[in-house]
């Protein structure tokens, strides 16, 4: 078979800020067969996007290729002048882009934005070319695909946004197509349908296609092959077949193992601590404006305990974690912080309450003050919450960097010069510095690779051994929550569906929701994807999406076992079953789902 | 990330590491050139401020004063070095009163909220219907020309900008997770706005200041010009060009030498600004450069 891309000793270097060209990719090498698709994986920094837009001829702002060729349908790329190469994209080979919220023009319709690059290169009129691309739209499965492209953006969901960037860079029948993190911003339940409508449009079109993503998961349900990439070089290549079961490469295990940590199980809740909870939120309604996010939410955080909240973005999980810190007011209902009554508004409350209940958000980048040295932003909470001034303050701010296994030397940086893994500690050591009984953990390893990631947790756990602070833990993470949580609380469009400790949860019976959850997060094997896309559930969980507000069970319009006239009309109370689990579902218990 | 952290310089100040353009350079040294002569003036001049040199009036450069007489038969040059003091003098405080009122209510305004947001954005912007120099006129022709009427009102038209983007600023920045994380701390609202917003709005602030000192010097030189600003005999570079504008008809240069000084004043401060805001966006451009 012949190559559609060869690439040979690629060198990409980038600028920093007022620095000198400093190499980024160190001589890769690759090639894509006609139909095949390699996978790019990688932490972030080990320059697999650089490389995956140097396929194209293309370097970033600040970046340059250096040194190497391209050779795509037998021409060297970086031999031709910039307007040649300019009329290949979109042409022979397109792009698509990690975020389509971001890729969109809001102000223009998607019918026009999808047939832009074949208008531009000539390909047909506008009739014609609008014909072809609702035949792209049928078979990437969006619904109603005459009428999609009319729409504007901000009118469909993510998954369908992203599906129809794939037609927009499909459009043109461009010989290879890049994918860069096409499904890592998505939810689980969404993810499915999107990487199958990828792989299917994919192998219809014979298209060759490089596909960068740091989850080893997906992969396996898309890739033919897998190049490994750290620091800009090749780690390890191969087929997908043998890359995940025999890697040869230490590194490609640690990424391996760092994937799906093993499940802690905790089949009880200790009744001495619940009697006591640090946080108990009784029944609470929030939002913003006119929109009701949180509805009737209950959760208790035991002392000394993990409680994992997960549900996909927008069912309210960061909301709770303000409404509890103060951020957000609450409408209805209270929020008790270790047995006495808290005020709505962060600033009606007393400084022990505050120090008690300590937040850690879940961008480590802008969490920090980038013009505040990192001892000035551990030593604040010290001074503010315990009086804490010169020397004993410096020594305890060495204290708490050693706490969470940074240098003692750091207290004179500044945020910026820290990698994001080391700067998601120093937030997590500000919010140690209140000595809090109970820690906010939104998202907090959602934004790090998976190996610094696991990192976190493992800090997270040895600090809760040593010094017995509680975390309410936030995350759309399943593996992570399942790894580390003694109570999980499933929530959905504002309410919780399912909660108690984690062994219940995550063993049968469960809520559908639970169930759909469950059963989305993509293993680690081949041939997955096919088997769990074709289940009704997952069927009637992408024929619909998320509605807050409305009435009967929210989960109804995308539940396969809904019962009609009860689950649409009625909100199902919450049932106790066996095991301190809480179901609130209209199903008898012998019905709801098991496996 | 982990790449560029690791080459990524500490931004310890916002004027370390100059790394001039040329432009920048050149700009740079006309205003340290005009500064000087604004602190040192008096000794450097060769002859009083309002001392008549010569029966001679508009006298070419060269004859009489190095650079002419004007209408009087005063000396241009001496003028001239006498003018830059109250030039840059009178626009910096002007500028530093716009930015008193300005940054202060911009910053309340964003911090505040409701209410108070909605009454100052209204009042702001009522102004800021009105033509600048027509309104500082009306005010001026109201209260009578003298310097503290004069710089009180240019301050205050001046102010309308500096709130808007100080109020711009302060929303953005607002809403930043490490503000929030202040807030969730229980800070109060003077903690909040002198150490997390302010010290992140200082490069764009800095960047507005050099646009509205040259915004000044033009208005302030304008004002002088209709003869509401600056009053003989003091010297001051619009006032100059209004004096010896009818030199032009008898071919002296008395006019246009302090028009092309107010010209390289705020040409080279537009130019330092330029590069003062490519640095600052360079920076954040570049920084995700391995994302």
């Amino acid at each position: 078979m012949t190559d559609v891309l060869t690439i040979k000793n690629l060198h990409v270097e980038g600028r920093p800020p007022g620095g000198d060209y400093v190499p980024i990719v160190k001589g890769v090498s690759l090639n894509v067969r006609k139909g095949e698709v390699l996978a790019l994986i990688g932490e972030s920094g080990s320059g697999k996007s650089t490389i995956s837009l140097a396929a194209m001829g293309f370097a970033r702002p600040g970046c340059r290729i250096s040194r190497g060729e391209v050779w795509l349908n037998g021409r060297d790329i970086m031999a031709l002048p910039p307007h040649d190469r300019h009329a290949l994209r979109g042409d022979e080979v397109s792009y698509v882009a990690q975020s389509a919220a971001a890729s969109f023009n809001p102000a223009l319709r998607i019918g026009r934005q999808v047939i832009e690059a074949p208008l531009w290169h000539g390909a047909g009129d506008a009739a014609t070319l609008t014909a072809a691309a609702v035949e792209l739209y049928r078979k990437l499965d969006l619904p109603s695909p005459e009428t999609v492209g009319e729409k504007f953006p901000h009118q469909v969901s993510g998954g369908q946004l992203q599906r129809l960037m794939a037609a927009m860079a499909m459009s043109c029948g461009p010989d290879l197509l890049i994918l860069d993190e096409p499904t890592t911003a998505l939810d689980v339940t969404t993810q499915i349908e999107v990487l199958k409508a990828f792989r299917d449009i994919i192998r219809d079109q014979g298209t060759a296609a490089i596909y960068v993503t740091h989850d080893l998961a997906v992969v396996a349900q898309v890739a033919d092959r897998i190049l490994v990439l750290k620091n800009g070089e090749t780690v390890e290549e191969g087929p997908t077949n043998q890359i995940l079961h025999a890697p040869q490469h230490d590194y490609t295990r640690t990424l391996m193992a760092a994937v799906r940590p093993a499940p802690h199980l905790v089949d009880h809740i200790d009744p001495a601590a619940a009697q006591a909870p640090v946080i108990s939120v009784r029944n609470v309604t929030a939002g913003y404006g006119a929109l009701t996010i949180l509805s009737d939410v209950s959760v208790d955080v035991p002392a000394a305990s993990v409680v994992g909240v997960i549900g996909e973005s927008g069912c309210g999980k960061s909301t709770l974690a303000r409404v509890v810190a103060g951020l957000t007011p609450l409408r209805e209902g209270t929020v008790i912080l270790d047995g006495e009554p808290a005020a709505p508004a962060v600033r009606d409350r007393p400084r022990a309450a505050l120090k008690d209940c300590q937040i850690v958000f879940q961008m480590a980048d802008t969490a920090l003050n980038p013009r505040q040295r990192i001892g000035d932003i551990l030593g604040r909470p010290l001074d503010f919450y315990k009086g804490l001034k010169g020397r004993e303050r410096a020594e305890r701010v060495a204290e708490l960097l050693e706490l969470v296994d940074l240098p003692r030397e750091f207290a004179s940086r500044f945020p910026g010069e820290l990698s994001g893994g080391q700067k998601q500690r120093v937030n997590l050591a500000r919010a140690l510095a209140a000595d809090p009984k109970v820690i906010l953990c939104d998202e907090v390893t959602s934004a790090l690779d998976t190996v610094v990631a696991a990192g976190v947790i493992e800090l997270l756990k040895s600090l809760k051994d040593k010094l017995g602070v509680a975390y309410m833990f936030i995350s759309h993470d399943l593996s992570t929550v399942a790894s580390f949580a003694d109570e999980v609380v499933v929530l959905y469009a504002g309410r919780v569906v399912e909660k108690g400790p984690s062994k219940a949860v995550f063993s049968p019976p469960f809520h559908p929701y639970t169930k759909l959850l469950l059963s989305s997060v993509p293993e680690m094997r081949q041939g997955w994807l096919d088997g769990v896309a074709d289940t009704s559930e997952a069927r009637a969980a992408s024929a619909a999406s998320v509605v807050i507000g409305g009435t009967g069970c929210p989960f109804a319009n995308r539940c396969a076992l809904a019962i009609r006239g009860t689950c649409d009309t009625t909100a199902p109370a919450v049932r106790d079953l066996p095991g301190d689990l809480q179901i609130a579902c209209h199903l008898p218990v012998g019905e709801l789902p098991v496996s | 990330m982990s790449d560029v952290s690791d080459h990524g310089a500490p931004r310890a100040s916002v004027f370390a590491g100059l790394r001039l353009t040329w432009t920048a350079g050149l700009a740079g040294a006309i205003l340290l050139f005009w500064l000087v002569l604004a602190l040192f003036g008096p000794w450097i001049a060769p002859h009083g401020e309002a001392e008549i040199i010569s029966g001679t009036t508009f006298a070419p450069i060269g004859e009489g004063g190095l650079l002419g007489t004007d209408k009087l038969g005063r000396d241009v040059f001496s003028r001239l070095i006498y003018g830059v003091r109250t030039t840059m003098l009178l626009a910096l405080i002007t500028t530093l009163i716009s930015f008193a009122f300005g940054v202060t209510l911009g910053f309340a305004a964003a911090i505040l909220k409701g209410w108070f947001d909605v009454v100052i954005s209204r009042i702001v912007e009522a102004f800021m219907a009105f033509p600048s120099t027509l309104l500082a006129l009306v005010v001026i022709g109201a209260f009578g020309t003298s310097i503290t009427v004069l710089v009180l009102t240019v301050g205050l038209v001046l102010s309308t900008g500096v709130f808007r983007v100080s109020r711009a600023l302060g929303y953005d920045i607002g809403v930043m997770d490490f503000v929030e994380a202040a807030r969730a701390r229980g800070e109060g609202t003077w903690w909040i706005l002198t150490r997390e917003i302010l010290p992140n709005s200082m490069a764009p602030l800095i960047a507005e200041f050099g646009l509205r000192f040259t915004f000044s010097i033009l208005f302030l030189s304008g004002l002088s010009f209709l003869g509401l600003g600056v009053q003989e005999p003091a010297a001051d570079w619009g006032l100059m060009v209004q004096e010896n504008v009818g030199g032009l008809f008898l071919g002296s240069s008395a006019a246009l030498i302090p028009a092309a000084c107010i010209a390289s004043l705020t040409v080279s401060m537009n130019l330092l600004v330029d590069w003062f805001q490519q640095r600052q966006q360079g920076e954040t451009v570049l920084e995700k450069i391995d994302q």
